[in-house]
């Protein structure tokens, strides 16, 4: 098998497994970050987001071989003390039910916000229905979001 | 606030439950009746007579045991700040520990019915409260001072007079020795720090940085994968199977055979094992296996949807009458008669079915799960797998969702059994497309309603007659008998009919069935209250009044009637095109209800705002109690609105959340949640409440606006 570097959050690993494997158990399995989830493999449920440069991605259904050598953020890699913006936005409207979709969220969100500082409903919207949350949480994603926009 | 993930320090525990003076460990004594629990510390009784709550370290450390498993209802916080209310510790500054089903944390380790919280509310601040006054009395010997000048605070005893303070730490070795108070004084809830305020929850730090640990996390060393091939079809056996191509694929180290044990059900599986699940999955793809249908690939929905209109036909079992509806009916001048229908749906919690099971020394088990029962975990499989209690250690794991499908253990005994057959720790990780088309699911019912009323509109008879397949898998199960999971409610509601019969038709399934987020509420409720609404309709009154109308004494379904009425504005008169509908339900776990406001939109309608009330008595933590019936409604507005599961060719149509849709962002309404929360005695459920009457309350704004009734679950809502 070819042996890949995977940067996560300007971290280098060297991983040696199938090319077609997706990113997300390249990130889980061998990488070893578990912020990241695995809810459908079919990019249908969004737990598994990344950042590829920058730009979020459903790392289920993402090929580690295309991803080598590329810019890998992950929820881990957002801020070392639970800070960012994002972050702060979630704990002070107490989003989170069962957390598991959360990073996947997050993730969605820091970059909805990085295009767009003051993201309207609409946007908000448009940037995050690719995310599934079975708890429902979604009216205080959306408050976090425009609480983030503020924060930031 | 750490979360601990270690199993508790057997070695620590045994040190301190065993000897008095090292550290102070209090908590429920077993010896008691239920409900009459008694406060007890270690060493009074030994070695299984105490459920520990508390311990309290020479350090200072301050661990409260929690017996309820965090699924996203919060029982991380609600549940530890009963005791730390009372014990006055800040929650911030104590380890919480999830039992893992120990018979020493007692009875009741798990977590459904929306019981946590009333089921230990004053237990639990029993436990707080005598701690604290042990500590207290502990601090006043030590000073030689009077009790009554000392008093605590923040995890210290101060003594007035001088300002001295000296730490729990450091008294747990002496209040250990003292006498457990008979009976504790509780705080006044005026004094509450914590309960009945928006505190915070200790979990979401964790679960907003990817930091929270749940079941699929979970990694012990020399760990292998398995993804396991189940039948599509439901009732299909294994024939034989080819695993020569399986066995090739990089990383696969081997194929076994299991069973998925539910309920009455076993299914033969084959679980292709890897050393990541990459190769495990890759493997299991490459499995060739020949299944005999036995002719259950014949069944399909339409079918059996017919099947139960031909048992609707049927007069069934009598579930609660009142009064004679027959003679009524017959003699109701005004006779109104309808039927409902509402879909199987799945639980799909967006955390997969997963476990970790290590077995070794021939009978050692360890097993690391997401599980909403490690109370039933360690009844279970200590008996079947004939091991001692002290050889199964249960970690419990937030749940990544659950909402009833982890009160299940089928896919933790898979882990069981493989772990078992080759001799290595196992991850049974189960696809979106195991979880969405082998169930359990929320089974269907369908409701055939009557209603006899005067010429003036009075309501003098009414009948809701529920057919359906049962949840209840129980050998002694007799068809001919109402069943109490299946009318769930229908004969509790608080609405004052003269002449009432209730019946039930069961009916057969051969389908996995389960309890789902409030049960068989989330189907009945829908019929009850849409045929309400018709009823007030037919008697040309103004649904609210019709309701309020029929009850003429006072209750809590009155009580939260009128509080919808007060915060949706409801005689207010909305714009051209809007609609309003209101429904409530009151079932085990509670009450609650809407208020629905939708406006008319191309051939659809758009849900512009729910009102939710929901009726507590008691509330520990407010904004908690807003997000789970926030999500209540988001969950009811999918298994309204989204196609729910299907079968086809024996097996289900649904494969994947492409096709089995979740409500997303852009469709969740705005909700306002209001709680009745005035204190007493009397304590509801929180977690599922919040769903039964969303869809009636939907359905009645929907026929408000449009015209349209609709008794068919799910609907279009933008084609209704």
């Amino acid at each position: 098998m070819p042996e890949y570097t995977l940067n996560v959050n300007n971290k280098d690993y060297k991983i040696d497994v199938d090319p077609q494997m997706p990113l997300l158990w390249a990130i889980r399995d061998f990488v070893g970050l578990k912020g990241t989830k695995f809810g459908c493999g079919i990019a249908q449920c969004g737990a598994c987001t990344v950042h590829l440069e920058g730009t979020p991605i459903r790392s289920c259904s993402f090929p580690v071989a295309a991803a080598a050598g590329k810019k890998i953020t992950t929820i881990e890699g957002i801020s070392e003390n639970i800070d960012h913006a994002v972050q702060k936005a979630w704990i002070e409207m107490q989003v989170p039910q069962c957390g598991y979709c959360q990073s996947g969220q997050i993730m969605s969100a820091v970059a909805l916000l990085k295009n767009k500082p003051h993201p309207t409903d609409a946007d908000i919207d448009a940037a995050m229905q690719g995310n599934l949350c079975r708890c429902g949480t979604y009216q205080r994603i959306r408050s976090a979001i425009h609480r983030a926009a503020e924060l930031v | 606030m750490e979360q601990v993930l270690s199993k508790i320090d057997r070695r620590k525990f045994l040190k301190f439950s065993g000897i008095t003076g090292a550290g102070f460990i209090i908590g429920l004594s077993l010896k008691s009746k239920a409900g009459t629990a008694s406060v007890a510390k270690a060493g009074d009784v030994a070695p299984y007579g105490l459920t520990p709550f508390v311990m309290i370290e020479k350090n200072g450390t301050i661990t409260i045991f929690n017996p309820k498993p965090e699924m996203g209802q919060g029982t991380f916080q609600s549940i530890p700040s009963l005791i730390a209310e009372e014990l006055e510790v800040p929650l911030t500054g104590v380890t919480i520990q999830q039992t893992g089903g120990e018979k020493r944390f007692g009875p009741g380790q798990s977590a459904g019915g929306s019981s946590s919280v009333r089921g230990s509310y004053f237990q639990l601040r029993k436990v707080g409260a005598s701690a604290k006054e042990m500590l207290v009395m502990a601090a006043a010997n030590q000073w030689k001072v009077p009790v009554g000048e000392c008093y605590a605070e923040d995890a210290k005893v101060f003594h007035k007079p001088s300002g001295k303070s000296i730490g729990y730490g450091d008294l747990a070795e002496a209040a250990a020795k003292l006498e457990v108070p008979k009976d504790p004084k509780l705080k006044d809830p005026k004094d509450f720090k914590l309960l009945g305020k928006d505190i915070q929850r200790p979990d979401i730090p964790l679960k907003s940085s990817g930091r929270a640990v749940f079941g699929i996390d979970v990694e012990v060393p020399g760990m292998v994968y398995a993804s396991i091939a189940h039948s599509p079809v439901f009732g299909a056996k294994l024939v034989s199977y080819d695993d020569s191509v399986a066995k090739k694929v990089k990383g696969v180290i081997g194929v076994e055979k299991c069973q998925r044990i539910f309920g009455p059900y076993t299914y033969d599986c084959i679980a292709v094992i890897g050393e990541n699940y990459w190769a495990a999955l890759q493997g299991r793809k490459a499995l060739s296996i020949k299944w005999d249908d036995q002719g259950n690939d014949k069944f399909n929905s339409k079918d059996y949807t017919q099947y139960l209109h031909d048992l609707s036909k049927q007069d069934g079992a009598i579930d609660k009458e009142e009064g004679n509806f027959d003679k009524a009916y017959s003699e109701a001048p005004v006779k109104l008669d309808s039927f409902y229908e509402t879909p199987v749906v799945s639980h799909s919690p967006i955390e997969p079915m997963n476990c970790v099971a290590s077995w070794t020394d021939g009978n050692k088990l360890e097993i690391w799960a997401s599980t909403q029962v490690p109370g039933g975990i360690m009844g279970e499989f200590t008996k079947k797998y004939n091991i001692p209690e002290e050889n199964l250690t249960i970690h419990t794991m937030f749940s990544g969702g659950a909402f009833g499908r982890r009160l299940y253990t089928d896919f933790v005994d898979e882990a069981v059994q493989l772990s078992k057959a080759i001799g290595k720790p196992v991850k049974v990780l189960w696809t979106r497309e195991d979880d969405t088309e082998q169930g359990p699911f929320r089974p269907m019912t369908f409701s055939a309603l009557k209603a006899g009323l005067s010429a003036d509109g009075k309501a003098l008879a009414f009948q809701h007659k529920v057919i359906s397949p049962t949840i209840r898998y129980s050998k002694n199960y007799d068809k001919t008998k109402t069943d109490g999971t299946m009318t769930e409610g229908i004969s509790d509601q608080k609405y004052e009919f003269p002449n009432m019969k209730n019946l039930y038709v069961n009916a057969d399934f051969h389908i996995p069935v389960a309890a789902w987020r409030a049960v068989t509420s989330t189907t009945l409720a829908f019929a009850h209250e849409s045929f309400i609404d018709e009823m007030a309709v037919k008697a040309n009154k103004d649904p609210m009044e019709f309701r309020l109308g029929l009850l003429t004494k006072d209750s809590d379904t009155k009580t939260v009637l009128q509080k919808l009425k007060e915060v949706s504005n409801w005689d207010k008169p909305l714009p051209a095109g809007w609609g309003r509908g209101v429904a409530q339900y009151e079932f085990f776990a509670g009450l609650a209800g809407y208020v629905i406001e939708v406006s008319k939109k191309g051939n659809g309608v758009n849900i512009e705002k729910a009102y939710a009330v929901i009726d507590l008595g008691t509330v520990v933590n407010p904004d908690m109690v807003k997000a789970q019936v926030e999500g209540a409604a988001v969950m009811a507005l999918t298994a309204a609105i989204k196609s729910g599961i299907t079968f086809e060719n024996g097996q289900t149509v649904q494969k994947n959340y492409n096709t089995n849709q979740l409500v997303r962002i852009n469709e969740m309404p705005p909700v306002e949640v209001h709680i009745l929360a005035n204190g007493g005695p009397k304590i509801k459920g929180v977690g599922e409440p919040g769903l039964p009457p969303f869809a009636p309350a939907l359905c009645n704004a929907i026929y408000a606006a449009t015209g349209k009734r609709i008794r068919k679950l799910p609907f279009d809502i933008h084609n209704v």
